[in-house]
């Protein structure tokens, strides 16, 4: 091979690479799933998410609480001005201090401003409120907030991601990085973007949480999971949430 | 939770159409098979029967079994004859029952 080809090919090599580093490698569960749960996310008088939904705009308009007030009453028309809220989801609680997430958002909600109790953490009712105000941000990109206060929490949801866990000795990293596309069992490992949640999965025949989700993981790697609403699942959702920063929110998602 | 349903009917459709009805309805479809976290028997609580009856008549009509998923969906067709109401009605386990209309407009 002559000088003059090799240097040809290295630029070609180079073009090849900066290309490659250019171009959005990024997929959504939804394209490692069959054409079946596809259809069945697309068409929204067949998502049963789509029942979640409908329950969340009657929970949205009920009033509740010793202050008899619903979340129409301060928030208004959901889909103007909930429209984009979900996106930027965790953010930083002034009053508390630390990252929340939207279901810790509703319940803080329910309890400064309904005076009510709160809904338990994956329940009904928790879920259609979470489910509809993430609704009124499909379509829309992920927009982390840029509040530097954020950063140390996500820079240790980050640290978790790699962290191996259980008795399996597994990081979330090593199946969704590293084989993603690949298969375990019978399953398709996606790429973890959890831009879907609240997702209905065919597994669960229900509706459930980007937590249930990570606490299903850790279930599976047989660690012991993480609580419900607990900081270290917090700081997950806040790094997932950067990886997945300008895709499409797809709420309410369907997964197999 | 409420029992909540999504169905989808062209609000519209001309004498002779074949229009397609679909009908989702929100349901655990117990199948009666599995135990819960302390290993007690979970009771059957499923939908038996669902139909549809449009101008009086029952055009379409489904026997359920344990082996359905949650959450039913049932799409299927009629022909449009003349404007009226489609009733839909599901009935199942415990007494469960639960009907909802739509109004067909047909031109």
């Amino acid at each position: 091979m002559t000088p003059l080809r090799l240097v040809l090919l290295a630029c070609l090599a180079l073009a090849a690479g900066v290309a490659h580093a250019d171009a959005d490698t990024r997929r959504s569960g939804f394209e490692f799933m069959g054409p079946a749960t596809q259809a069945l996310q697309r068409d929204d008088g067949a998502n049963p998410g789509m029942l979640v939904v409908a329950e969340g705009a009657d929970l949205w308009r009920r009033r509740s609480g010793a202050a008899d007030t619903a979340c129409a009453d301060c928030h208004g028309e959901a889909r103007s001005n909930m429209r984009g809220v979900a996106a930027r989801y965790p953010a930083w609680d002034e009053a508390t201090q630390q990252p929340i997430d939207l279901g810790g958002r509703i319940r803080q909600c329910q309890v400064r401003r309904q005076l009510a109790t709160p809904f338990a953490p994956e329940s009904d009712g928790l879920l259609a409120l979470q489910t509809y105000v993430s609704f009124q941000s499909r379509g829309l990109p992920v927009a982390p907030p840029a509040d530097g206060r954020l950063d140390a929490p996500r820079a240790r949801g980050e640290r978790l991601y790699a962290q191996r866990i259980g008795q399996l000795d597994l990081a979330c990293a090593q199946c969704h990085d590293q084989h993603a596309g690949q298969h375990l069992g019978g399953s398709t490992i996606p790429q973890a973007h959890a831009i879907g949640y609240p997702t209905y999965r065919l597994e669960w025949q229900s509706l459930g949480s980007l937590q249930r989700r990570l606490r299903n993981c850790m279930n599976g790697v047989r660690a012991e999971p993480w609580a419900y609403g607990a900081p270290e699942l917090i700081e997950l959702e806040l790094y997932l949430a950067t990886r997945d920063h300008g895709m499409a929110l797809e709420a309410p998602a369907v997964r197999p | 939770m409420a029992t909540r349903t999504l169905i989808t009917v062209p609000p519209t459709a001309r004498r002779g159409d074949v229009i397609e009805i679909r009908t989702l309805i929100g349901h655990p479809m117990e199948p009666g098979f599995r135990a819960d976290a302390q290993g007690k028997q979970l009771p059957r609580d499923i939908i038996r029967r669902f139909a549809c009856i449009y101008g009086g008549e029952t055009v379409f009509r489904a026997e359920l079994s344990p082996a359905i998923a949650a959450n039913p969906y049932l799409a299927f067709h009629t022909v449009a004859l003349e404007s009226g109401t489609l009733i839909f009605l599901w009935e199942g386990d415990n007494g469960f029952s639960h009907s909802e209309s739509v109004a067909l407009t047909v031109t």
